[in-house]
Protein backbone atom coordinates (compact mmCIF):
# COMPACT_ATOMS: atom_id res chain seq x y z
CA UNK A 1 0.00 0.00 0.00
CA UNK A 2 1.49 3.43 -0.69
CA UNK A 3 2.70 5.69 1.70
CA UNK A 4 0.44 8.41 0.71
CA UNK A 5 -2.69 8.18 -1.58
CA UNK A 6 -4.73 10.54 -2.79
CA UNK A 7 -7.92 9.81 -5.07
CA UNK A 8 -9.69 12.31 -6.91
CA UNK A 9 -8.87 15.53 -4.73
CA UNK A 10 -11.06 18.43 -4.79
CA UNK A 11 -10.22 21.93 -3.34
CA UNK A 12 -11.56 25.43 -4.06
CA UNK A 13 -10.55 29.03 -2.55
CA UNK A 14 -13.60 31.03 -2.20
CA UNK A 15 -15.53 30.20 -5.82
CA UNK A 16 -11.94 28.95 -7.36
CA UNK A 17 -11.54 25.44 -8.42
CA UNK A 18 -8.02 24.78 -7.40
CA UNK A 19 -7.76 20.74 -7.56
CA UNK A 20 -10.41 19.13 -10.08
CA UNK A 21 -10.11 15.21 -9.03
CA UNK A 22 -5.96 14.94 -8.65
CA UNK A 23 -5.32 11.05 -7.92
CA UNK A 24 -1.62 10.20 -7.04
CA UNK A 25 -0.03 8.00 -4.80
CA UNK A 26 4.16 8.45 -3.50
CA UNK A 27 5.40 5.00 -2.21
CA UNK A 28 7.48 4.22 1.37
CA UNK A 29 10.78 5.50 0.38
CA UNK A 30 10.58 7.60 -2.78
CA UNK A 31 11.42 10.60 -4.29
CA UNK A 32 8.22 11.88 -6.32
CA UNK A 33 8.09 15.33 -7.88
CA UNK A 34 5.15 17.43 -8.91
CA UNK A 35 5.98 19.75 -11.58
CA UNK A 36 4.05 22.44 -13.99
CA UNK A 37 3.20 25.96 -14.41
CA UNK A 38 2.20 28.90 -12.12
CA UNK A 39 -0.69 28.24 -10.39
CA UNK A 40 -1.17 24.50 -11.40
CA UNK A 41 -2.29 23.26 -8.26
CA UNK A 42 1.07 22.14 -6.95
CA UNK A 43 1.42 24.04 -3.63
CA UNK A 44 -2.67 23.65 -3.15
CA UNK A 45 -2.23 19.84 -3.14
CA UNK A 46 0.96 20.09 -0.72
CA UNK A 47 -1.24 22.42 1.15
CA UNK A 48 -4.14 20.01 1.47
CA UNK A 49 -2.16 17.20 1.93
CA UNK A 50 -0.92 19.00 5.60
CA UNK A 51 -4.60 20.31 6.37
CA UNK A 52 -3.65 23.59 5.58
CA UNK A 53 -6.52 24.36 3.50
CA UNK A 54 -9.97 21.88 3.45
CA UNK A 55 -10.67 19.09 1.38
CA UNK A 56 -13.94 19.75 -0.38
CA UNK A 57 -14.31 16.18 -2.50
CA UNK A 58 -12.15 13.03 -2.64
CA UNK A 59 -9.87 11.25 0.18
CA UNK A 60 -5.95 11.91 0.98
CA UNK A 61 -5.35 8.79 3.37
CA UNK A 62 -1.61 8.52 4.86
CA UNK A 63 0.03 5.05 6.04
CA UNK A 64 -3.60 3.80 5.18
CA UNK A 65 -5.17 6.30 7.52
CA UNK A 66 -8.19 9.00 6.11
CA UNK A 67 -6.54 12.74 6.66
CA UNK A 68 -9.71 13.80 5.47
CA UNK A 69 -10.68 16.54 8.26
CA UNK A 70 -7.76 15.97 10.46
CA UNK A 71 -6.42 19.29 12.00
CA UNK A 72 -2.67 20.95 10.47
CA UNK A 73 -1.14 20.00 13.90
CA UNK A 74 -2.64 16.22 14.24
CA UNK A 75 -0.97 15.49 10.54
CA UNK A 76 1.99 16.77 11.62
CA UNK A 77 2.04 14.02 14.49
CA UNK A 78 1.09 11.50 12.18
CA UNK A 79 4.66 12.08 10.39
CA UNK A 80 3.78 14.40 7.73
CA UNK A 81 6.33 17.28 7.81
CA UNK A 82 5.98 20.75 5.01
CA UNK A 83 8.28 23.06 4.39
CA UNK A 84 6.23 25.97 2.92
CA UNK A 85 6.95 27.92 -0.36
CA UNK A 86 8.42 31.45 1.00
CA UNK A 87 10.28 29.99 3.40
CA UNK A 88 8.62 31.23 6.62
CA UNK A 89 11.42 31.46 8.61
CA UNK A 90 10.81 33.26 11.85
CA UNK A 91 13.44 36.05 11.11
CA UNK A 92 13.79 36.91 15.00
CA UNK A 93 14.57 33.96 16.33
CA UNK A 94 17.93 32.28 15.77
CA UNK A 95 18.89 29.36 14.04
CA UNK A 96 18.84 27.51 16.51
CA UNK A 97 15.42 28.65 18.17
CA UNK A 98 14.05 28.06 14.48
CA UNK A 99 15.12 24.75 14.08
CA UNK A 100 13.71 23.97 17.96
CA UNK A 101 10.30 25.26 16.71
CA UNK A 102 9.91 22.37 14.13
CA UNK A 103 10.43 20.06 17.09
CA UNK A 104 7.27 21.48 18.68
CA UNK A 105 5.38 18.53 18.86
CA UNK A 106 8.27 16.35 20.30
CA UNK A 107 7.75 18.33 23.32
CA UNK A 108 10.18 18.18 26.14
CA UNK A 109 11.68 15.34 24.52
CA UNK A 110 15.19 16.99 24.84
CA UNK A 111 17.20 13.99 23.60
CA UNK A 112 14.96 13.63 20.32
CA UNK A 113 15.22 17.16 19.99
CA UNK A 114 18.86 17.14 20.00
CA UNK A 115 19.20 14.16 17.98
CA UNK A 116 17.59 15.56 15.39
CA UNK A 117 19.36 19.00 15.44
CA UNK A 118 22.57 17.29 14.95
CA UNK A 119 21.07 15.04 12.23
CA UNK A 120 20.36 18.38 10.48
CA UNK A 121 23.52 20.29 10.87
CA UNK A 122 25.18 16.72 9.23
CA UNK A 123 23.18 17.81 6.48
CA UNK A 124 23.87 21.23 6.69
CA UNK A 125 26.77 22.28 8.10
CA UNK A 126 26.40 26.02 7.02
CA UNK A 127 23.43 26.14 9.55
CA UNK A 128 25.60 25.11 12.85
CA UNK A 129 28.15 27.70 11.55
CA UNK A 130 25.06 30.43 11.91
CA UNK A 131 23.46 28.42 14.55
CA UNK A 132 23.69 31.40 16.68
CA UNK A 133 22.12 34.50 13.85
CA UNK A 134 18.84 35.38 13.55
CA UNK A 135 16.93 33.89 10.83
CA UNK A 136 16.23 36.84 9.07
CA UNK A 137 19.99 37.59 8.70
CA UNK A 138 20.62 34.32 6.67
CA UNK A 139 21.03 34.31 2.65
CA UNK A 140 18.42 32.81 0.47
CA UNK A 141 20.05 29.86 0.54
CA UNK A 142 20.91 29.57 4.08
CA UNK A 143 17.03 30.46 4.69
CA UNK A 144 15.90 27.56 2.48
CA UNK A 145 18.22 24.65 4.14
CA UNK A 146 16.39 26.33 7.58
CA UNK A 147 13.07 25.38 6.13
CA UNK A 148 13.85 22.18 5.53
CA UNK A 149 15.60 21.53 8.60
CA UNK A 150 13.34 22.85 10.48
CA UNK A 151 10.91 20.60 8.67
CA UNK A 152 13.06 17.24 9.59
CA UNK A 153 12.74 18.50 13.17
CA UNK A 154 9.95 16.63 13.54
CA UNK A 155 10.85 13.10 12.70
CA UNK A 156 8.61 12.93 9.66
CA UNK A 157 8.07 10.26 7.34
CA UNK A 158 7.33 11.96 4.55
CA UNK A 159 8.36 15.65 3.63
CA UNK A 160 6.48 18.05 1.43
CA UNK A 161 9.21 20.14 0.23
CA UNK A 162 7.72 23.62 -1.95
CA UNK A 163 9.82 24.94 -4.26
CA UNK A 164 12.89 24.74 -2.48
CA UNK A 165 14.86 26.41 -5.37
CA UNK A 166 13.01 29.27 -5.73
CA UNK A 167 15.31 32.05 -6.20
CA UNK A 168 18.52 30.70 -5.90
CA UNK A 169 21.59 30.71 -7.60
CA UNK A 170 22.34 27.15 -9.47
CA UNK A 171 25.18 26.46 -7.50
CA UNK A 172 23.26 26.32 -4.44
CA UNK A 173 20.04 24.44 -6.23
CA UNK A 174 22.39 21.99 -7.09
CA UNK A 175 23.81 21.65 -3.07
CA UNK A 176 19.95 21.65 -1.82
CA UNK A 177 18.87 18.92 -4.45
CA UNK A 178 21.79 16.98 -3.60
CA UNK A 179 20.42 17.15 0.30
CA UNK A 180 17.06 16.26 -1.16
CA UNK A 181 18.65 12.89 -2.15
CA UNK A 182 20.58 12.44 1.14
CA UNK A 183 17.70 13.11 2.80
CA UNK A 184 16.15 10.59 1.25
CA UNK A 185 18.52 7.97 1.52
CA UNK A 186 17.95 7.92 4.90
CA UNK A 187 14.73 7.09 4.57
CA UNK A 188 12.53 9.82 4.27
CA UNK A 189 10.22 9.82 1.47
CA UNK A 190 9.62 13.12 -0.43
CA UNK A 191 7.23 14.84 -1.90
CA UNK A 192 8.73 17.56 -4.07
CA UNK A 193 6.59 20.80 -5.78
CA UNK A 194 8.96 22.77 -8.47
CA UNK A 195 9.27 24.47 -11.25
CA UNK A 196 12.86 24.09 -11.85
CA UNK A 197 11.46 20.59 -13.40
CA UNK A 198 14.97 19.37 -15.21
CA UNK A 199 16.43 19.53 -11.18
CA UNK A 200 13.09 18.00 -9.94
CA UNK A 201 13.20 15.17 -12.30
CA UNK A 202 16.56 14.32 -12.03
CA UNK A 203 16.76 13.82 -8.32
CA UNK A 204 12.80 12.28 -8.75
CA UNK A 205 11.95 8.58 -8.94
CA UNK A 206 8.20 9.23 -10.22
CA UNK A 207 6.55 12.75 -11.29
CA UNK A 208 3.66 14.04 -12.00
CA UNK A 209 2.77 17.11 -14.71
CA UNK A 210 -0.03 19.39 -13.41
CA UNK A 211 -2.12 21.63 -15.38
CA UNK A 212 -4.83 23.76 -14.13
CA UNK A 213 -5.75 21.33 -11.13
CA UNK A 214 -5.09 18.59 -13.08
CA UNK A 215 -2.56 16.01 -13.46
CA UNK A 216 -2.12 15.39 -17.47
CA UNK A 217 1.28 13.23 -17.33
CA UNK A 218 2.09 10.95 -14.73
CA UNK A 219 5.54 8.24 -15.18
CA UNK A 220 9.14 7.51 -14.23
CA UNK A 221 11.14 10.49 -13.74
CA UNK A 222 13.39 9.34 -16.18
CA UNK A 223 10.91 8.75 -18.67
CA UNK A 224 9.38 12.55 -18.52
CA UNK A 225 12.51 13.79 -18.63
CA UNK A 226 12.89 12.47 -22.04
CA UNK A 227 9.19 13.16 -22.87
CA UNK A 228 9.20 15.30 -26.14
CA UNK A 229 6.38 17.10 -24.47
CA UNK A 230 7.49 17.51 -21.14
CA UNK A 231 10.64 18.50 -22.74
CA UNK A 232 8.92 21.23 -24.77
CA UNK A 233 6.54 22.48 -21.87
CA UNK A 234 8.86 22.57 -18.98
CA UNK A 235 12.85 22.15 -20.56
CA UNK A 236 12.49 25.25 -22.54
CA UNK A 237 13.72 22.68 -25.49
CA UNK A 238 12.38 23.42 -29.24
CA UNK B 1 15.23 60.93 24.71
CA UNK B 2 18.14 58.83 25.81
CA UNK B 3 17.39 55.79 27.72
CA UNK B 4 20.68 54.19 27.26
CA UNK B 5 20.84 53.80 31.28
CA UNK B 6 17.28 51.92 31.11
CA UNK B 7 19.16 48.94 29.12
CA UNK B 8 22.32 49.11 32.01
CA UNK B 9 19.18 48.46 34.60
CA UNK B 10 18.03 45.17 32.21
CA UNK B 11 21.22 43.92 32.80
CA UNK B 12 21.36 42.95 36.66
CA UNK B 13 17.53 42.41 36.91
CA UNK B 14 17.74 41.79 40.37
CA UNK B 15 18.66 44.65 41.59
CA UNK B 16 15.65 46.73 40.20
CA UNK B 17 13.03 43.62 40.85
CA UNK B 18 13.82 43.89 44.69
CA UNK B 19 14.60 47.28 44.63
CA UNK B 20 11.13 47.98 43.13
CA UNK B 21 9.30 45.20 45.08
CA UNK B 22 10.62 47.25 48.25
CA UNK B 23 9.67 50.12 47.12
CA UNK B 24 6.12 49.00 46.67
CA UNK B 25 5.77 47.67 49.88
CA UNK B 26 7.04 50.50 51.55
CA UNK B 27 5.54 53.46 48.95
CA UNK B 28 2.15 53.91 50.91
CA UNK B 29 3.36 54.18 54.69
CA UNK B 30 4.51 57.94 54.29
CA UNK B 31 1.25 59.17 51.85
CA UNK B 32 -2.69 60.16 53.00
CA UNK B 33 -5.35 58.11 51.75
CA UNK B 34 -6.19 60.12 48.73
CA UNK B 35 -2.27 59.04 47.25
CA UNK B 36 -2.49 55.53 48.62
CA UNK B 37 -6.20 55.36 46.33
CA UNK B 38 -3.79 56.49 43.51
CA UNK B 39 -1.03 54.05 44.23
CA UNK B 40 -4.09 51.22 44.36
CA UNK B 41 -5.41 52.20 41.42
CA UNK B 42 -2.17 52.10 39.84
CA UNK B 43 -1.40 48.80 40.52
CA UNK B 44 -4.48 47.57 39.38
CA UNK B 45 -4.14 48.72 36.32
CA UNK B 46 -0.88 47.18 35.92
CA UNK B 47 -3.10 44.19 36.94
CA UNK B 48 -4.93 45.03 33.44
CA UNK B 49 -2.40 46.03 31.75
CA UNK B 50 -0.64 42.13 32.23
CA UNK B 51 -3.82 40.83 31.65
CA UNK B 52 -4.03 42.39 28.34
CA UNK B 53 -0.49 42.29 27.22
CA UNK B 54 -0.65 38.18 27.33
CA UNK B 55 -3.49 38.84 24.69
CA UNK B 56 -2.16 41.79 22.88
CA UNK B 57 1.66 41.51 23.40
CA UNK B 58 2.25 37.18 23.62
CA UNK B 59 -0.34 35.90 21.05
CA UNK B 60 -0.50 39.13 19.36
CA UNK B 61 -3.93 39.66 18.78
CA UNK B 62 -6.13 42.50 19.29
CA UNK B 63 -8.44 42.82 22.11
CA UNK B 64 -10.38 46.23 22.29
CA UNK B 65 -13.23 45.30 24.60
CA UNK B 66 -10.89 44.05 27.65
CA UNK B 67 -12.96 46.12 29.76
CA UNK B 68 -16.17 43.80 29.53
CA UNK B 69 -14.44 41.20 31.29
CA UNK B 70 -13.01 43.64 33.99
CA UNK B 71 -16.77 44.13 34.58
CA UNK B 72 -17.70 40.84 34.27
CA UNK B 73 -15.38 39.69 37.34
CA UNK B 74 -16.51 42.98 39.07
CA UNK B 75 -20.17 42.12 38.49
CA UNK B 76 -19.80 38.19 39.77
CA UNK B 77 -17.90 39.55 43.04
CA UNK B 78 -21.29 42.05 43.38
CA UNK B 79 -24.00 39.39 42.11
CA UNK B 80 -22.44 36.71 44.57
CA UNK B 81 -22.10 38.75 47.54
CA UNK B 82 -25.20 40.74 47.32
CA UNK B 83 -27.48 37.75 46.16
CA UNK B 84 -25.78 34.87 48.25
CA UNK B 85 -24.32 36.25 50.78
CA UNK B 86 -20.97 34.75 49.62
CA UNK B 87 -17.99 36.85 51.41
CA UNK B 88 -16.16 38.58 48.71
CA UNK B 89 -13.08 36.56 48.61
CA UNK B 90 -14.67 33.64 48.36
CA UNK B 91 -16.23 34.67 44.88
CA UNK B 92 -12.90 35.59 43.83
CA UNK B 93 -12.47 32.47 42.21
CA UNK B 94 -16.17 32.34 40.27
CA UNK B 95 -15.13 36.11 39.46
CA UNK B 96 -11.69 34.88 37.58
CA UNK B 97 -14.32 32.20 36.36
CA UNK B 98 -16.95 33.60 34.30
CA UNK B 99 -14.58 35.95 32.69
CA UNK B 100 -12.62 33.19 31.59
CA UNK B 101 -15.97 31.25 30.48
CA UNK B 102 -17.16 34.77 28.87
CA UNK B 103 -13.76 34.81 27.34
CA UNK B 104 -14.10 31.85 25.59
CA UNK B 105 -17.61 32.19 24.25
CA UNK B 106 -17.43 35.70 22.43
CA UNK B 107 -13.90 35.02 21.18
CA UNK B 108 -14.49 31.20 20.30
CA UNK B 109 -16.69 31.84 17.16
CA UNK B 110 -13.80 35.14 15.65
CA UNK B 111 -10.82 33.26 16.49
CA UNK B 112 -10.36 33.22 12.72
CA UNK B 113 -10.67 37.04 11.92
CA UNK B 114 -7.21 38.63 11.45
CA UNK B 115 -6.03 41.74 12.64
CA UNK B 116 -8.57 44.89 12.46
CA UNK B 117 -11.19 42.73 11.22
CA UNK B 118 -10.88 41.19 15.59
CA UNK B 119 -10.46 44.18 16.71
CA UNK B 120 -13.66 46.21 15.39
CA UNK B 121 -15.38 42.28 16.54
CA UNK B 122 -14.14 42.83 20.01
CA UNK B 123 -15.00 46.09 20.59
CA UNK B 124 -18.78 45.74 19.20
CA UNK B 125 -18.61 42.20 21.59
CA UNK B 126 -17.42 44.80 24.60
CA UNK B 127 -20.15 47.04 23.83
CA UNK B 128 -22.56 44.19 23.95
CA UNK B 129 -21.64 43.46 28.10
CA UNK B 130 -21.91 47.24 28.93
CA UNK B 131 -25.38 47.93 27.25
CA UNK B 132 -26.43 44.16 29.29
CA UNK B 133 -25.63 45.52 32.35
CA UNK B 134 -27.21 48.89 31.73
CA UNK B 135 -30.28 47.00 30.80
CA UNK B 136 -30.58 45.46 33.91
CA UNK B 137 -30.17 41.64 32.25
CA UNK B 138 -32.14 38.59 34.29
CA UNK B 139 -32.85 41.40 36.47
CA UNK B 140 -29.78 41.33 38.48
CA UNK B 141 -27.24 43.78 37.23
CA UNK B 142 -29.03 46.58 38.87
CA UNK B 143 -29.05 48.70 35.50
CA UNK B 144 -27.58 52.26 34.59
CA UNK B 145 -27.07 52.65 38.33
CA UNK B 146 -25.16 49.43 38.64
CA UNK B 147 -24.99 47.98 42.32
CA UNK B 148 -23.73 49.24 45.22
CA UNK B 149 -23.57 47.74 49.24
CA UNK B 150 -21.04 45.20 48.57
CA UNK B 151 -20.05 43.93 51.62
CA UNK B 152 -16.12 44.76 52.70
CA UNK B 153 -14.02 41.83 52.24
CA UNK B 154 -12.72 40.50 55.87
CA UNK B 155 -9.61 38.27 56.39
CA UNK B 156 -8.85 36.72 59.97
CA UNK B 157 -11.40 39.16 61.49
CA UNK B 158 -9.61 42.26 59.58
CA UNK B 159 -12.27 44.16 57.30
CA UNK B 160 -10.65 45.76 54.60
CA UNK B 161 -12.11 49.53 55.10
CA UNK B 162 -9.02 51.41 54.63
CA UNK B 163 -7.49 52.11 51.52
CA UNK B 164 -3.98 50.60 52.52
CA UNK B 165 -5.23 47.17 53.25
CA UNK B 166 -6.64 47.32 49.67
CA UNK B 167 -3.31 48.27 48.57
CA UNK B 168 -0.95 45.54 49.70
CA UNK B 169 -3.76 43.08 48.55
CA UNK B 170 -3.93 44.25 45.11
CA UNK B 171 0.25 44.26 45.14
CA UNK B 172 0.01 40.43 46.46
CA UNK B 173 -1.99 39.55 43.57
CA UNK B 174 -0.02 41.60 41.67
CA UNK B 175 3.07 39.86 42.66
CA UNK B 176 1.51 36.53 41.87
CA UNK B 177 0.75 37.90 38.37
CA UNK B 178 4.12 38.73 37.11
CA UNK B 179 5.32 35.40 38.87
CA UNK B 180 2.96 33.75 36.75
CA UNK B 181 3.41 36.18 33.57
CA UNK B 182 7.31 35.52 33.48
CA UNK B 183 6.87 31.66 33.83
CA UNK B 184 4.20 31.52 30.98
CA UNK B 185 6.83 33.94 28.63
CA UNK B 186 9.24 30.92 28.59
CA UNK B 187 6.39 28.19 29.06
CA UNK B 188 6.14 25.79 25.59
CA UNK B 189 3.11 27.88 25.30
CA UNK B 190 4.27 31.10 25.62
CA UNK B 191 6.68 29.74 22.76
CA UNK B 192 3.54 28.86 20.60
CA UNK B 193 2.21 32.23 21.56
CA UNK B 194 5.57 33.55 19.92
CA UNK B 195 5.24 31.49 16.48
CA UNK B 196 1.73 32.38 16.18
CA UNK B 197 2.41 36.33 16.45
CA UNK B 198 5.16 35.65 14.35
CA UNK B 199 3.98 33.42 11.14
CA UNK B 200 0.55 31.69 12.03
CA UNK B 201 0.74 29.50 8.83
CA UNK B 202 3.87 28.24 9.71
CA UNK B 203 3.43 27.65 13.33
CA UNK B 204 0.30 25.68 11.73
CA UNK B 205 3.09 23.56 9.37
CA UNK B 206 4.52 22.63 12.51
CA UNK B 207 2.50 21.53 14.73
CA UNK B 208 0.97 23.81 16.31
CA UNK B 209 -2.73 24.08 17.29
CA UNK B 210 -3.47 27.72 16.43
CA UNK B 211 -7.22 27.42 17.47
CA UNK B 212 -6.15 26.21 20.79
CA UNK B 213 -3.23 28.61 21.44
CA UNK B 214 -5.05 31.66 20.47
CA UNK B 215 -7.75 30.88 22.38
CA UNK B 216 -6.07 30.14 25.58
CA UNK B 217 -4.68 33.31 25.54
CA UNK B 218 -7.98 35.27 25.20
CA UNK B 219 -9.46 32.61 28.19
CA UNK B 220 -6.74 33.49 30.38
CA UNK B 221 -6.57 37.20 30.24
CA UNK B 222 -9.85 37.51 30.54
CA UNK B 223 -9.90 35.78 33.69
CA UNK B 224 -7.36 37.85 34.89
CA UNK B 225 -9.11 40.86 33.78
CA UNK B 226 -12.29 39.20 35.97
CA UNK B 227 -9.71 38.76 39.10
CA UNK B 228 -9.00 42.62 38.39
CA UNK B 229 -12.71 43.47 38.27
CA UNK B 230 -13.52 41.55 41.65
CA UNK B 231 -10.58 42.95 43.29
CA UNK B 232 -12.16 46.74 42.32
CA UNK B 233 -15.68 45.81 43.67
CA UNK B 234 -13.85 44.81 46.62
CA UNK B 235 -12.42 48.09 47.31
CA UNK B 236 -15.25 50.56 45.83
CA UNK B 237 -18.41 48.52 46.71
CA UNK B 238 -20.36 50.43 44.29
CA UNK B 239 -20.23 49.42 40.54
CA UNK B 240 -21.63 50.49 37.39
CA UNK B 241 -21.81 49.74 34.06
CA UNK B 242 -18.95 52.29 33.34
CA UNK B 243 -16.60 49.51 34.12
CA UNK B 244 -17.28 48.08 30.47
CA UNK B 245 -16.66 51.69 28.42
CA UNK B 246 -14.72 51.34 25.66
CA UNK B 247 -12.71 54.22 27.11
CA UNK B 248 -11.91 51.37 29.81
CA UNK B 249 -10.84 49.49 27.53
CA UNK B 250 -8.47 51.67 25.10
CA UNK B 251 -7.16 52.96 28.53
CA UNK B 252 -5.91 49.45 28.77
CA UNK B 253 -4.88 48.87 25.31
CA UNK B 254 -2.77 51.95 25.37
CA UNK B 255 -1.22 50.63 28.40
CA UNK B 256 0.38 47.61 26.63
CA UNK B 257 0.90 49.59 23.88
CA UNK B 258 2.60 52.53 25.65
CA UNK B 259 5.16 51.19 27.67
CA UNK B 260 6.09 48.03 24.95
CA UNK B 261 3.62 45.02 23.89
CA UNK B 262 5.28 42.40 25.30
CA UNK B 263 7.11 43.85 28.11
CA UNK B 264 6.23 43.56 31.81
CA UNK B 265 8.16 46.68 33.19
CA UNK B 266 6.54 48.19 29.50
CA UNK B 267 3.43 47.90 31.19
CA UNK B 268 4.40 49.34 34.26
CA UNK B 269 5.53 52.31 32.62
CA UNK B 270 2.26 52.24 30.50
CA UNK B 271 0.27 52.31 33.73
CA UNK B 272 1.77 55.38 34.78
CA UNK B 273 1.42 57.51 32.08
CA UNK B 274 -2.15 56.10 31.55
CA UNK B 275 -3.08 56.21 35.41
CA UNK B 276 -0.96 57.95 37.66
CA UNK B 277 -0.05 60.58 35.29
CA UNK B 278 -3.74 62.15 35.10
CA UNK B 279 -4.65 61.32 38.76
CA UNK B 280 -1.57 63.49 39.93
CA UNK B 281 -2.90 65.81 37.56
CA UNK B 282 -6.03 66.07 38.28
CA UNK B 283 -6.85 69.53 37.20
CA UNK B 284 -6.03 68.89 33.78
CA UNK B 285 -7.82 65.53 34.05
CA UNK B 286 -10.42 66.70 31.22
CA UNK B 287 -7.36 66.57 29.01
CA UNK B 288 -6.55 62.79 29.53
CA UNK B 289 -8.02 62.22 26.13
CA UNK B 290 -6.28 64.38 24.26
CA UNK B 291 -3.28 63.22 25.79
CA UNK B 292 -4.03 60.34 24.96
CA UNK B 293 -4.40 60.86 21.70
CA UNK B 294 -1.24 62.98 21.10
CA UNK B 295 0.73 60.38 22.75
CA UNK B 296 -0.36 57.98 20.80
CA UNK B 297 0.51 59.54 17.63
CA UNK B 298 3.66 61.06 19.18
CA UNK B 299 4.77 57.35 19.91
CA UNK B 300 3.83 55.91 17.11
CA UNK B 301 6.53 57.67 15.19
CA UNK B 302 9.25 58.39 17.44
CA UNK B 303 9.02 55.37 19.50
CA UNK B 304 6.82 52.08 17.73
CA UNK B 305 8.20 49.80 19.96
CA UNK B 306 7.11 51.36 23.51
CA UNK B 307 9.06 52.77 26.03
CA UNK B 308 10.68 49.79 27.36
CA UNK B 309 10.04 47.32 24.50
CA UNK B 310 10.45 43.52 24.98
CA UNK B 311 13.95 42.65 23.01
CA UNK B 312 11.77 40.53 20.87
CA UNK B 313 9.06 42.69 19.21
CA UNK B 314 11.95 45.75 18.77
CA UNK B 315 13.70 42.99 16.76
CA UNK B 316 10.24 42.11 14.64
CA UNK B 317 9.50 46.32 14.15
CA UNK B 318 13.10 46.49 12.87
CA UNK B 319 12.67 43.07 11.05
CA UNK B 320 9.80 44.75 9.65
CA UNK B 321 11.00 47.90 8.09
CA UNK B 322 14.03 46.40 6.55
CA UNK B 323 13.78 45.15 3.11
CA UNK B 324 13.47 41.48 2.93
CA UNK B 325 15.23 39.37 0.92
Amino acid sequence: MSLLHIEDLDTYYGYVHALKGITLDVETGEIVTLIGANGAGKSTTLRAISGLIPIRGGSISFDGQPLNGVPAHKIVERGVSHAPEGRHIFGTLTVTENLNMGAYILGKDQDAITRNRERVFKLFPRLEERRRQLGGTLSGGEQQMLTIGRALMASPRLLLLDEPSLGLAPLLVRLIFDTIREINAAGVTVLLVEQNARAALKIAHRAYVMETGRITLAGDAAALLADERVRKAYLGEQ
Amino acid sequence: MNLSWLSRFRERPWLWQSGLILFAILLPLPLGDYYRTVAWRTVLYIMLGLSLNLIVGYAGLFQLGHAAFYALGAYTAAILNLQLGIPLFWTFPASILVAALFGFLITRPILHLRGDYLAIVTIAFGEVVRLALVNNIFGITGGANGLSGIARPRLLGLEFRQPIYHYYLVLFFLLITIFAMRRLENSRLGRAWLYVREDETAAEAMGINTTQVKLLAFVLGSGWAGLAGALYAARITVISPDLARFMESVVMFCIVVLGGTGSIPGVFIGALGMVTLPELFRPLKDWRDAWLGVTMVVMMIARPEGLWPSRRVQLELQESEAPHG
